[in-house]
C-alpha cells in the first residue's frame, strides 16, 4: 500500500507540473465543452426570438399588381421591395445566392383574384439554404394567412359563417414539464461529463505507460524491488484522481454556465442545483476508474507516445456511443441498459435532470456494474504489465 | 555475489543468449565484454529480472532471479542501457523516489540522497529538472538512483557510452570506490580498453556464448595476444569457429 501511494505522489506531482496533462484534465474537458453548449444554446434562442420581430425583407417581381397583400405583409413585419427584372433573372438570382428568396406575383394576379380564381403566386427559394428556409417558412404562413382571411372576407359577402370551413378544433395539451423539456437538450451534458473524465486523465495514462517506455525510465523502475501490480495500481489511482478533477471541474463549469443560458425563453428549468451537481459527481464517480483502467490498458499495449495517443483518441469516444444512440432513439431507462457503463449514468442523469424519480434499484446496478467492470480492467492491467514485451 | 549457469533466451527465432555461465564475487569488478548483439543486455535484463530466462539459472547473494524476483531486486542496483530520467522532476526527487520505491524510510531519504548526491558531485544540477540535462549527467543521475539503496550487487550496462573523458573518469572512480567498499559489480562494455581499466575478471562473450572468462592477463595468455584488441578480436572467432 504504502509503495502504491509513493508511486500515485510522484505521478500527481509529476503530472501536476506537464502543461499538457494540466491543461487537458483543467481546460480541454471542463471549460471548453459548457462554453461550446452555452454558445450554441444562446445562439438559437437568440435567432428564434430575433426571427418574428426582424424584419424581413422581401424582394417581389410586380409588387404593383397587390397592394392590398404588400400592405399585409408589412403589418407582418415583412417589408416588401421591388424586383426590378422578371421573374426568369429572379429566379437565377436566387440560384446565384444574391437573393435567399425572391416573391413573383404575375401580372393577371388582380385580375383572377377579382375572378375568384385560385390565384397563382409563387415563391422562390432555395430551401437547401437554412436561413433561406426559415425566411421562406415565415412568407409560405404570412401569405397562407392573408389567403385564408380573404377566404372568410368571401364567405361572409355570400352569407356564410366562415366556422362552417373548421369542423375540427385542434387543441393541443403538452404535458411536458419545464425541467423536462431540458432534459433533451441536457441529455447532451453526460456526453460532456464522459469525454471530460476521460480527458482529464489520458495524457496521464499514456506518460504512465507508454511514455515511461519510450523515456527508458520503465526498465530501471521495474528493476527496483517492488511488485508490477504496486507500479500500475499506484499510476491508474493517479490517473483517477486526475479524471475526479476534471469531472469535478466539468459538473461545476456547466453549474456556473447554465446560469448564464437563458433557458427559460426555450421553456426550460433544469434541475441542475448544487444538491444535483454533487448527486451527478456520486452517479460518474464509479465511471473514474473504469475510465482510468482501460485508458491505463490501452495506453500500454502500444509502442509509442504517438500511438498511444491515436489509440486513446479511440477511446476517448466509444463510451459515447451507447450515449448518441440512446439520444438519437430516445430510449428510455431499463433495467438491462443500467448494466451498460456511461450509458447508465447518462439514463439516470437525463431523469434526474429532468426532475422525475430515480429508480433506485437501478442506480444500485448502473453504480455495481461499472465497479465491476473497472475493477476487471484494472486486474487485467496488473496482469499484463507482467509480461515480458512491456518493455517492447 | 552473482553466479550465472547455463542461462538461455531466446526471442522468437532469435537465440539470443546460449548457455551463458560465469561468476561475479563481491569486491571485485566483473566486465561482460562483447560485440554489439552478443547477449551482454540480455544477460543482464534476466539479472535485474525484467526477463525471464529459457533455460539455466541466475543467482544473486543465493536468491534465485526466477524464483524470487523481488528479494533479488532488493540485492540489485541496477543501470540500463540508455536509462530516462522524469523530465518535470529535479535531479533529486528522481533519486528521492527510487529510495522511497527501494523501501528507504521518509527519515533515511533526505540524508542518503544527499549522501549519494556529494558521492556522484551532483550538488551543481541536483535542484533542477532533468529536462534538457545532458548525457553526461542524466547518467550520472540514473547510477545515483540505482545506487541510492547502497545495494550489495550493482549491475551497469554500457555505463560510459556516451560519456566526455570526464565524465569517463568520475564514473571509474565511482566503480573503483564501489569495489573497494566489497560491493559486487557487473558491468557491460563492447570496449576492451575500458573494461582492461577497470575490471578484475572478464568475461568474453560473442554470439550468445562465452568465449573466455579470464583475468586481463589470463586472456592475453590465452588468446596469445600482447595487445588487447587483438586478444578480444582473436577470442571472438574462438567461438564463430564452432
Amino acid at each position: 500500500m504504502a509503495t502504491i501511494l509513493i508511486v500515485f505522489a510522484k505521478e500527481v506531482l509529476e503530472n501536476l507540473r506537464d502543461r499538457r496533462t494540466l491543461a487537458s484534465a483543467l481546460i480541454m474537458g471542463p471549460i471548453f465543452a459548457p462554453a461550446v453548449l452555452a454558445f450554441m444554446i444562446n445562439l438559437s434562442i437568440t435567432r428564434s426570438i430575433e426571427d418574428v420581430e426582424r424584419i424581413l425583407e422581401l424582394p417581389a417581381v410586380g409588387q404593383e399588381q397587390a397592394p392590398n397583400l404588400v400592405s399585409y405583409l408589412r403589418s407582418r413585419n415583412i417589408d416588401v421591395i421591388n424586383y426590378p427584372h422578371g421573374r426568369a433573372s429572379a429566379i437565377e438570382a436566387v440560384k446565384a445566392g444574391d437573393h435567399d428568396i425572391v416573391l413573383v406575383i404575375p401580372g393577371d394576379f388582380g385580375e383572377q383574384l377579382a375572378s375568384t380564381v385560385p390565384a397563382k403566386i409563387e415563391l422562390v427559394s432555395d430551401l437547401a439554404n437554412t436561413q433561406a428556409d426559415r425566411d421562406a417558412r415565415r412568407v409560405r404562413n404570412a401569405l397562407r394567412e392573408y389567403s385564408q382571411e380573404l377566404g372568410n372576407v368571401r364567405l361572409l359577402a355570400r352569407g356564410i359563417d366562415p366556422a362552417v370551413l373548421v369542423p375540427l378544433n385542434i387543441d393541443e395539451l403538452d404535458v411536458s414539464t419545464p425541467s423536462g423539456r431540458s432534459g433533451m437538450l441536457l441529455g447532451m451534458m453526460s456526453y460532456f461529463f464522459v469525454f471530460a473524465t476521460l480527458m482529464g486523465g489520458m495524457y496521464l495514462a499514456i506518460d504512465a505507460t507508454a511514455g515511461e517506455r519510450e523515456r527508458g525510465s520503465l526498465e530501471p523502475l521495474l528493476s527496483l524491488p517492488v511488485t508490477r501490480a504496486q507500479l500500475i495500481l499506484g499510476k491508474i489511482a493517479a490517473t483517477c484522481l486526475f479524471m475526479a478533477l476534471s469531472l469535478t471541474l466539468s459538473l461545476l463549469s456547466f453549474y456556473v454556465a447554465l446560469k448564464f443560458m437563458p433557458l427559460e425563453q426555450l421553456g426550460m428549468t433544469p434541475n441542475f442545483g448544487p444538491k444535483v451537481v454533487f448527486a451527478a459527481f456520486l452517479l460518474f464517480a464509479p465511471f473514474i476508474l473504469l475510465g482510468a483502467s482501460i485508458m491505463t490498458l490501452v495506453a500500454s499495449f502500444t509502442k509509442s507516445y504517438r500511438e498511444a495517443q491515436t489509440w486513446l483518441s479511440v477511446v476517448l469516444f466509444a463510451p459515447t456511443m451507447p450515449i448518441f444512440i440512446v439520444s438519437i432513439l430516445t430510449l428510455r431507462p431499463k433495467l438491462e441498459f443500467m448494466f451498460v457503463p456511461s450509458l447508465s449514468q447518462h439514463l439516470l442523469l437525463v431523469d434526474i435532470v429532468k426532475n422525475e424519480p430515480v429508480n433506485n434499484v437501478h442506480v444500485m446496478i448502473s453504480v455495481v456494474s461499472t465497479l465491476f467492470f473497472g475493477a476487471l480492467l484494472t486486474w487485467i492491467c496488473a496482469r499484463l504489465y507482467r509480461r515480458e514485451g512491456l518493455l517492447g | 555475489m552473482i553466479r550465472v549457469e547455463g542461462l538461455h533466451k531466446s526471442f522468437g527465432k532469435v537465440h539470443a543468449v546460449r548457455g551463458i555461465s560465469f561468476d561475479a564475487p563481491d569486491g571485485m569488478i566483473t566486465g561482460l565484454l562483447g560485440p554489439n548483439g552478443a547477449g551482454k543486455s540480455t544477460t543482464l535484463r534476466v539479472l535485474y529480472t525484467v526477463l525471464k530466462p529459457d533455460a539455466g539459472s541466475a543467482v544473486i547473494d543465493g536468491i534465485d532471479v526466477v524464483n524470487d524476483g523481488l528479494q533479488a531486486r532488493r540485492r540489485i542496483g541496477a543501470l540500463p542501457h540508455g536509462s530516462g530520467l522524469y523530465p518535470h522532476l529535479t535531479a533529486r526527487e528522481n533519486i528521492a523516489y527510487f529510495a522511497r520505491l527501494c523501501g528507504l524510510r521518509k527519515s533515511e531519504v533526505d540524508d542518503r540522497v544527499e549522501e549519494i548526491i556529494r558521492l556522484l558531485e551532483i550538488e551543481d544540477f541536483a535542484e533542477r529538472r532533468t529536462k534538457g540535462f545532458s548525457h553526461g549527467q542524466r547518467t550520472k543521475v540514473s547510477l545515483a538512483r540505482a545506487l541510492v539503496h547502497d545495494p550489495q550487487n550493482i549491475l551497469l550496462d554500457e555505463p560510459s557510452s556516451g560519456l566526455d573523458v570526464m565524465a569517463t573518469r568520475s564514473l571509474r572512480r565511482i566503480i573503483l570506490k564501489l569495489k573497494d567498499a566489497g560491493r559486487c559489480v557487473l558491468l557491460s562494455s563492447h570496449v576492451m580498453q575500458e573494461v582492461a581499466a577497470l575490471c578484475d575478471d572478464v568475461c568474453i562473450i560473442a554470439n550468445g556464448r562465452v568465449a573466455i572468462d579470464d583475468s586481463i592477463d589470463g586472456i592475453r595468455a590465452r588468446t596469445g595476444c600482447d595487445n588487447l584488441e587483438d586478444a578480444f578480436v582473436r577470442a571472438i572467432s574462438m567461438v564463430k569457429a564452432d
